[in-house]
């Protein structure tokens, strides 16, 4: 056990942000320190840019441009963009889907559809849960039935983030009723501008449009859209959920979220009582940051693809402390943050408060890591 | 040389020879036994760790010891948790023997660093004193010097295995106001001086201490008066990444006992551990305590630094100890129910070794206001 700072790492991270600082436009810097998002025309000059340098998918293996790093450089990167602010690339792609396609998906799906995630070509969005389908996955009723070289596709999905921009969507649908629940399902890759498909947006208490319902309605799906073998989707799902979760300690998101209420505070760090809340958070986030090392480090020690269910820690702190700083950020805007504007990037205190509700709800419940955690880890 | 998590073949042989020695499992009885005896540690058992080579883990190689590195500490004093040891560790060999190590010239250190590692001396380290709240530089004992001798006047609280202990290192004023970081000098008084009374006690978690009152008692100075401050940095600093490692080994039996206990007890004619109210609760122990070892790593990482980053990290790192183990000792006991409370059973000796950790160490409050006053982790965000 050795754990001074390394200084190859140092090196590293001082790369990635002057890369970062060299190359990112200063408008959409902003727009991100503020709080809001970097609209579609943004995110996808960005990738771009990562992409020409050979960091769109670092994570990806080699074949397919990534860029060969161990854990922790990879987690050192994704710390650097999300605390710079830089966008991250879309997480659906590159993320979820990526890892699905690249590890059960046939060489024809890798060779069309990896290319263009790297390069966002192809907006996907995720298309699991549904109105009677959220903690309870494995419960969804959206069906896709086989007739000659299609899946005839009929259902809902619900809180789909930004269908309204997508030009894919990966879902998982049931293919067979007479199974046991999880083992009935599939997974398919469905072009959104086939007929029969509609999306609407839900509009959320935070004044945002991010998330969607989308219907369909006969909606036909080449076969050769099926990802992996038929009614296995529930295996590549716990496989890419496991993915996600080990991505939501955003660690880089609380240092940054923490950073700009310093900056924000102003005298009110002359408040002995703040001024504690936020060193207060400032070691919890360091504390998590910490275990995100030991769990990469474990990882890289080890070398297993297996989920840690140590993650499930990373992503319910993770969240919590997210959260934790949008109340810090509200308690410093102080009565200006009762201002109603009707927007769709999040951009003021009390709407980043609300639209930071959603961490503890998504990518599996706080509630439902902390059962995985009692059942897998303490084995009660 | 890069980060590594993992200990290393030496590392992990300490942690086992050190759980075959100190028996965790069986602390209660060496507790009870020792709450009837004047003196509240045993000799032996000292001895025993002296004989393993442990008393010679945190000196310099030039002064007889093993050098061991904050890792090998850190790991050390998570053992020393577990067991919710009542030896005088921490006075010997984190406080005082911080002082002696950072402080003490080479004499000193020849004189007393041998002694240590052959168990035949233990030390005490007089700092706190009445109302001083873990204030860091707020010393009022006063040091005289006249006709070359150093006098010390004034008194010392709570100070751990003060009763006991062959020499006492005491922090006293030679000039400036209250609480100024300067002008505190570490002075060495043997336990007999003249014009020192030391007054017994047991803590809550079992340990000795003592209040001092010091009445013209000759001092030596520990090492150059004129060092204090920084010394005093240092010997504290030692002491919170102290304070984390054996809190989060107390934390971690802790739970381990409280996870045991759910698969075990029998109501509504089930396991308790079936119900999910009890299993979030449990699941919150456990990211508590994975949170406060994380920052035990996290502390002995700081101590690899130098000046004021080490001070705000470890202060970072104690108060995220501290808010885990008011949950643990907190939760512990409740998920437990009344055999939490007895004397009988282990959990209540870990939960009252992890109660004391603020009155010992500081409030989690004032530990915050130390790291606010540092600029927070602010340069790390």
């Amino acid at each position: 056990m050795h754990l001074a700072p390394d200084p190859e790492l140092a090196a590293f991270r001082q790369e990635v942000r002057a890369f970062i600082a060299a190359n990112l436009p200063a408008a959409v810097r902003r727009t991100l320190e503020r709080g809001g998002r970097a609209d579609r025309a943004e995110l996808t000059a960005w990738t771009r840019t990562l992409h020409a340098r050979g960091w769109a998918v670092p994570h990806w293996p080699q074949r397919w441009g990534g860029t060969g790093w161990d854990p922790l450089r990879l987690m050192i990167f994704r710390d650097e963009i999300q605390r710079f602010p830089a966008p991250e690339t879309l997480s659906f792609g590159t993320s979820m889907l990526g890892p699905v396609l690249y590890t059960f998906g046939s060489e024809a799906q890798q060779q069309r559809f990896l290319p263009r995630i790297a390069t966002l070509e192809d907006w996907w969005c995720q298309g699991f849960s549904e109105p009677g389908a959220g903690s309870d996955l494995a419960s969804l009723t959206t069906r896709a039935v086989r007739e000659g070289e299609a899946y005839i596709l009929d259902g809902q999905k619900a809180w789909t983030s930004y269908a309204q921009y997508a030009d894919w969507m990966f879902l998982l649908a049931r293919t067979d009723k007479t199974a046991t629940k999880q083992r009935g399902i599939s997974f398919l890759l469905v072009d959104l501008r086939s007929p029969g498909i509609t999306i609407q947006p839900t509009r959320t208490i935070d004044g945002g449009a991010e998330v969607n319902e989308v219907f369909f309605d006969s909606v036909r799906v080449p076969a050769a859209n099926l990802v992996g073998e038929e009614h296995r989707g529930w295996d590549y799902a716990k496989f890419l959920l496991a993915h996600e979760r080990s991505g939501h300690a955003r660690v880089g998101l609380a240092k940054l979220r923490l950073r700009l209420v310093r900056e924000a505070a102003g005298d009110l760090l002359a408040d002995p009582g703040f001024h504690r809340r936020l060193v207060a958070l400032e070691a919890e986030v360091k504390a998590l940051e910490m275990t995100q090392l030991r769990v990469v480090s474990e990882e890289r020690r080890v070398a297993t693809g297996a989920s840690d269910p140590v993650a499930s820690i990373l992503k319910i702190r993770g969240s919590e402390l997210q959260q934790a700083a949008a109340a810090l950020w509200l308690e410093a805007a102080g009565p200006d943050a009762q201002r109603w504007t009707e927007n769709d990037d999040g951009s003021d205190a009390a709407s980043a408060w609300l639209n930071l509700r959603k961490l503890s709800i998504y990518g599996g419940s706080n509630e439902i890591q902390r059962t995985i955690i009692a059942k897998t880890v303490l084995g009660l | 040389m890069t980060m590594d998590f993992a200990p290393s073949e030496e590392q992990r042989l300490l942690v086992d020879t050190l759980r075959r020695a100190l028996k965790a499992d069986e602390a209660v009885a060496r507790i009870l036994a020792s709450l009837d005896q004047t003196s509240g540690w045993s000799r032996l058992r000292w001895q025993a760790l002296a004989d393993l080579g442990v008393l010679a883990l945190p000196f310099e190689e030039a002064d007889g010891g093993l050098a061991a590195s904050p890792e090998t500490m850190m790991l050390a004093m998570i053992e020393f948790g577990r067991a919710v040891v009542i030896e005088p560790v921490w006075s010997t060999l984190i406080l005082g023997g911080s002082a002696v190590r950072h402080a003490g010239s080479a004499a000193q250190r020849e004189r007393l660093i041998a002694r240590i590692i052959d168990g035949s001396l233990t030390l005490a380290f007089a700092h706190g004193e009445p109302g001083s709240r873990w204030q860091r530089t707020l010393v009022r004992t006063r040091a005289r010097c006249t006709d070359g001798q150093w006098h010390l006047t004034g008194q010392k609280h709570t100070v751990l295995f003060g009763a006991s202990a062959d020499e006492i290192v005491v922090s006293a004023r030679c000039f400036g106001s209250d609480d100024a970081a300067e002008g505190i000098g570490l002075f060495l008084v043997p336990a007999a001086a003249a014009g020192l009374s030391r007054k017994g006690y047991r803590t809550q978690d079992a340990l000795e201490a003592a209040d001092l009152v010091l009445d013209e008692v000759v001092g030596e100075p520990l090492g150059d008066t004129s060092l204090g401050a920084a010394a005093l940095e240092r010997i504290l600093d030692d002491a919170t990444a102290g304070a984390i490692a054996e809190a989060v080994g107390a934390m971690e039996e802790a739970l381990q006992l409280t996870i045991g206990y759910l698969k075990t007890r029998q109501q509504f004619g089930r396991p308790i551990g079936d119900f999910q109210a009890l299993q979030h609760r449990a699941a919150n122990l456990y990211i508590a305590v994975e949170q406060a070892r994380s920052m035990a790593f996290y502390a002995a990482a700081a101590q690899h630094e130098a000046g004021p980053a080490r001070s705000a990290a470890l202060a970072a790192a104690l108060a995220v100890t501290i808010t885990s183990a008011r949950l643990v000792a907190e939760e512990a006991i409740q998920l437990h129910g009344g055999i939490g409370m007895t004397m009988e059973y282990r959990l209540g000796h870990l939960v009252k070794r992890l109660a004391m950790l603020e009155p010992r160490f500081g409030s989690r409050e004032v530990v915050l206001d130390q790291l606010a006053r540092h600029g927070g982790l602010a340069g790390e965000m």
